[in-house]
């Protein structure tokens, strides 16, 4: 799986590549981490349209994504995630915890 | 019960045969034209499947998985995934939402997903022997498919 950042005016755009899984769960959770230490954004768009496959294991990453900014004061969004994923997001009830976007810019 | 086809694949618990076992999977499925709303629920089930042995059956070794995939009469898949590690030692609150032994790395959803993405879900587990996750999932025919 691939990780790729990008940042202006307090908001982080992280873009996941590829299969999140178990296998690539920890390595997803560090890269997210890192990025929101270093930069303190107010919003996270995580852009998950390039995420062709994703399992529970991507619904700790998210959660924990989630649990971090908030103590900073910061708010998650998922941008457009494929059917799959959507499918699993909602079957964990993750769609009430945090909001789902299908836009390139978080506007709010 | 006819079997019209099947396959086992024997595979050590190391957490890159997550991927190859869902492939794996989707590609024995495909013989009975499911739809790719069908083919990914099938790979996520295998995938939490799989990955309960690597991380709670095998959590400090690498041990034994094997996975049978059936065809039976009326188009129905059957996965049974088995391990021969720790066992669930309360499988009533194993199978709660949120509930993990797993850590912050692990949401608590994985058999709520393989609940709810196949028809049917059996566990049988025993304590320092090991765990058989079997599921089924009925394949809908489609309009002139065949």
């Amino acid at each position: 799986m691939k990780i790729s950042t990008r940042y202006a005016d307090g908001k982080l755009c992280i873009s996941l590549q590829g299969e999140l899984d178990h296998h690539s769960a920890r390595q997803a959770m560090s890269g997210i981490a890192e990025a929101i230490d270093a930069t303190l954004p107010r919003q996270v768009l995580l852009d998950m349209s390039k995420l062709s496959f994703m399992d529970s294991s991507g619904i700790a990453v998210i959660l924990k994504a989630d649990r971090r900014l908030k103590e900073n004061g910061g708010r998650l969004f998922i941008d457009c995630p494929k059917s799959q994923p959507l499918k699993v997001i909602e079957a964990a009830g993750v769609d009430r915890v945090v909001d789902i976007i299908c836009k390139r810019e978080v506007t709010t | 019960m006819t079997i019209t086809n099947y396959i086992k694949l024997e595979f050590p618990s190391y957490s890159a045969n997550e991927s190859f076992a869902r492939a794996a999977a989707a590609g024995f499925a495909a013989q009975l034209d499911p739809t790719l709303e069908e083919l990914g629920d099938i790979k996520t089930a295998v995938s939490e499947a799989v990955t309960n042995c690597i991380v709670h059956a095998y959590p400090d070794s690498i041990g034994k998985i094997t996975m049978r995939l059936r065809i039976l009469e009326g188009e129905k898949l059957e996965i049974t995934v088995r391990d021969w590690g720790r066992g669930i030692q309360d499988l009533e609150k194993a199978m709660q939402p949120m509930y993990t032994t797993g850590g912050e790395e692990r949401s608590g959803m994985g058999f709520t997903i393989m609940e709810s993405f196949m028809d049917k879900l059996k566990v049988k587990t025993h304590v320092q022997k090991g765990t058989s996750v079997t599921m089924l999932r009925t394949i809908k025919q489609r309009r002139g498919r065949r």
